[in-house]
């Protein structure tokens, strides 16, 4: 069960529309690293998980996952509002424009729909969580990516934010990671098999 | 406690309630997810703890004035306002 609260994790104040960033950073809303890939990555991925503290670990990630695809919407959102016919045409819009008006569409900045194949959920916990920090890494490039292409400081605010989560949601699962393999060293140690993480 | 985030003695604005909200709520967020993999520091533990509270009278000190931010105690003193008002990506919220 989740609760929800009418704020953002980190406040969004965007003044001036532009469509072309806008663009770009959609696909951290319904690409390839994007946060609703996140979301659905981890909180699929824990059922699955034996050891509680991993298990809990990935349902507060997935969590704040949710939290940053509200964050990418609420950017996205406000750099769409009040465009002119002439600004949706000469930043390059249009082709979203025309299947989505400027609602909020889960899709990479190339315009593919957001699709599950962006994720695994392999049920074996060192594979899911090597997965992960694969994941939180290249959610990190596409924002170092965005921060080259964007130059407003409203939405470097928030992005350079997100960026430095994705920095460490990756220590907390590597953390988790050489836990486990410590502890599995010291149980190979023993001559005991382990069953599972 | 004199951690910055709550002032008993004087009226805070919306805005520095909110802020305060944002702040706190924050420090709680990261918190979390460090003792997920640091369960035994006391330091988070004690700080987690600091900020839980300062968290919780902050937050119903906003909704008694301004409305409700929690879907689990959203207050009914002044009817049904949980969906009224803003949607947090409006820059209205705070205007």
């Amino acid at each position: 069960m989740w609760g929800y609260e009418k704020r953002l994790q980190y406040p969004v104040n965007i003044k001036k529309p532009d469509a072309r960033a806008a663009k770009v950073i959609l696909t951290q809303y319904g690409g390839p690293d994007g946060e609703l890939g996140a979301s659905l990555r981890y909180l699929s991925q824990r059922f699955a998980m034996p050891n509680a503290r991993v298990a809990g670990l990935l349902t507060d990630i997935g969590t704040e996952e949710l939290a940053h695809l509200e964050i990418i919407g609420a950017i996205v959102a406000q750099l769409t509002r009040h465009l002119s016919t002439d600004e949706i045409i000469r930043q390059g819009f249009d082709a979203y424009f025309v299947d989505h008006t400027v609602g909020i569409y889960p899709a990479s900045a190339a315009g593919v729909p957001f699709t599950a194949a962006y994720l695994q959920s392999k049920g074996d916990p060192i594979t899911d969580l090597i997965e992960d920090m694969g994941a939180e890494q290249k959610a990190r490039t596409t924002y170092d990516n965005i921060l080259k292409l964007v130059d407003d400081p409203d939405i470097i605010d928030p992005i350079r934010f997100l960026r430095q989560r994705e920095i460490v949601h990756f220590q907390r699962f590597g953390e988790r990671v050489q836990s486990r393999w410590n502890e599995c060293g010291a149980a190979d140690k023993k001559m005991k098999r382990y069953k599972s993480f | 406690m004199n951690n910055g985030y709550t002032n008993r003695n004087s009226a805070m604005s919306r805005k520095e309630l909110w802020d305060a909200i944002g702040s706190v709520s924050f420090a709680m967020d990261e918190l979390r997810l460090f003792l997920d993999t640091h369960p035994d520091c006391a330091e988070a533990l004690s700080l987690f703890s600091e900020y839980s509270n300062a968290r919780h009278e902050l937050l119903v000190r906003y909704t008694q004035t301004f409305g409700p931010l929690d879907s689990y105690t959203p207050g009914t003193e002044n009817g049904w306002t949980w969906n009224c008002g803003p949607m947090p990506w409006s820059t209205e919220v705070m205007d």
